[in-house]
């Protein structure tokens, strides 16, 4: 392999890992502002999924105009060609993973993504006594914001972590409503 | 392949938690990286030394992965055309406009449109928040350095955006 060539692969390769670097280097952080304190430590839980989940939402928000203007992905037509188009599409893109789409439920409106690990948290370790399902939070903020653009109410939340032992990394995703345009008032 | 989107994102997430305003946590109490309380015993609130720091973290370990052919610079000149090139073209996906040097380890990097600036306006109205857009990405390329053998100081100046220099002056042990 050429010089030339080589450099390329290599630039590729850091790029993509920057996000999670970046990702790992922040929950790093907040382990760090908490492993004096045992008091805030039994909050912690419910203090990271407050703030990790509307922060992942304002990331979703912008980040579905980037996939939109990326992928020339139409309109989905329902509940399963979204499934499909964040599986193969969107994490793809994003996270150069493709999950795999099981267990539906009958009325086809819950699934789940299936990932071999969780590609949030390369390089974090995380402490004994917290719940990594909280740090992964951020992605299922993302997962909300994104889909609430395009006229999804849905729920993410993460049911297994290869991080806490569990054999697979399992986001379940669950559609509540289809967002409508706001009537003017006077006409609902 | 995973996006720079998706950083600059976070990154963006980042920066709005320094302005980011938190009710008073209460007494013997201090707000967290993300204005969560904290007791006594620890939490800084998100600042642009901890910023700086977080970048620093990255900086380091993207050092960490790269070939071993490319550490075997030969002068710190050629450590630093590397920032300005290979560095910067896997973190920004272009490379630095221009790097000069007085040849007694103080380098300055200049960016014409530096990516993190590029969604502000041009030009000089949003130049007070600037810094706080630069403050990461001075960890990185002080953390980058380090793991190359390089002890520095990086700072990073606006006069007017989307463009931006970046000094970093060698410190000498």
């Amino acid at each position: 392999m050429s010089r030339q060539a080589n450099r390329g692969t290599e630039s590729k390769k850091m790029s993509s890992e920057l996000f999670t670097l970046t990702y790992g280097a922040l929950v790093t952080q907040l382990c760090k502002d908490y492993e004096n304190d045992e008091d805030v430590n039994k909050q912690l839980d419910k203090i990271l999924f407050s703030h990790f989940l509307p922060r992942g939402y304002n990331i979703g928000v912008r980040l579905i105009e980037d996939f939109l203007a990326r992928s020339n992905v139409g309109r989905c037509h329902d509940f399963r060609e979204t499934a499909d188009v964040i599986a193969k599409v969107a994490f793809k893109m994003y996270l150069g993973i493709t999950p795999s789409v099981t267990n539906w439920s009958p009325a086809g409106d819950e699934f789940s993504l299936i990932l071999e690990n969780n590609p949030l948290v390369d390089f974090v370790e995380l402490p004994d006594n917290h719940s990594s399902l909280i740090y992964s939070n951020l992605l299922c903020g993302v997962l909300r914001g994104a889909l609430e653009m395009v006229q999804m109410a849905v729920e993410a939340k993460f049911v297994q972590d290869t991080l806490k032992g569990d054999g697979v990394t399992e986001i379940r995703m669950r559609f509540i409503r289809r967002i409508e345009d706001n009537l003017p008032a006077g006409e609902e | 392949m995973a996006d720079a989107a998706l950083f600059e994102f976070l990154h963006t997430e980042m920066v709005a938690e320094l302005g980011a305003h938190h009710s008073d946590p209460g007494p013997g109490v201090s707000a967290g990286v993300w204005g969560e309380k904290v007791g006594s015993g620890g939490g800084q609130k998100m600042s642009l030394s901890v910023l700086e720091g977080m970048g620093f973290r990255v900086g380091q370990a993207l050092g960490e992965r790269l070939p071993q052919e490319t550490l075997a610079f030969r002068e710190e000149l050629d450590i630093l055309k590397f920032l300005c090139r290979d560095l910067w073209v896997a973190v920004f996906q272009k490379q630095m406009d221009s790097l000069r040097t007085n040849h007694q380890g103080t380098y300055v990097l200049q960016d014409n449109s530096f990516p993190l600036l590029i969604r502000m306006a041009s030009g000089l109205q949003y130049l007070e928040e600037a810094p706080k857009f630069l403050a990461f990405t001075c960890g990185l390329l002080r953390g980058t350095l380090c793991i190359l053998g390089i002890k520095s100081l990086v700072t990073a100046s606006v006069a007017s955006l989307p463009t931006c220099k970046f000094q970093v002056v060698i410190q000498k042990t």
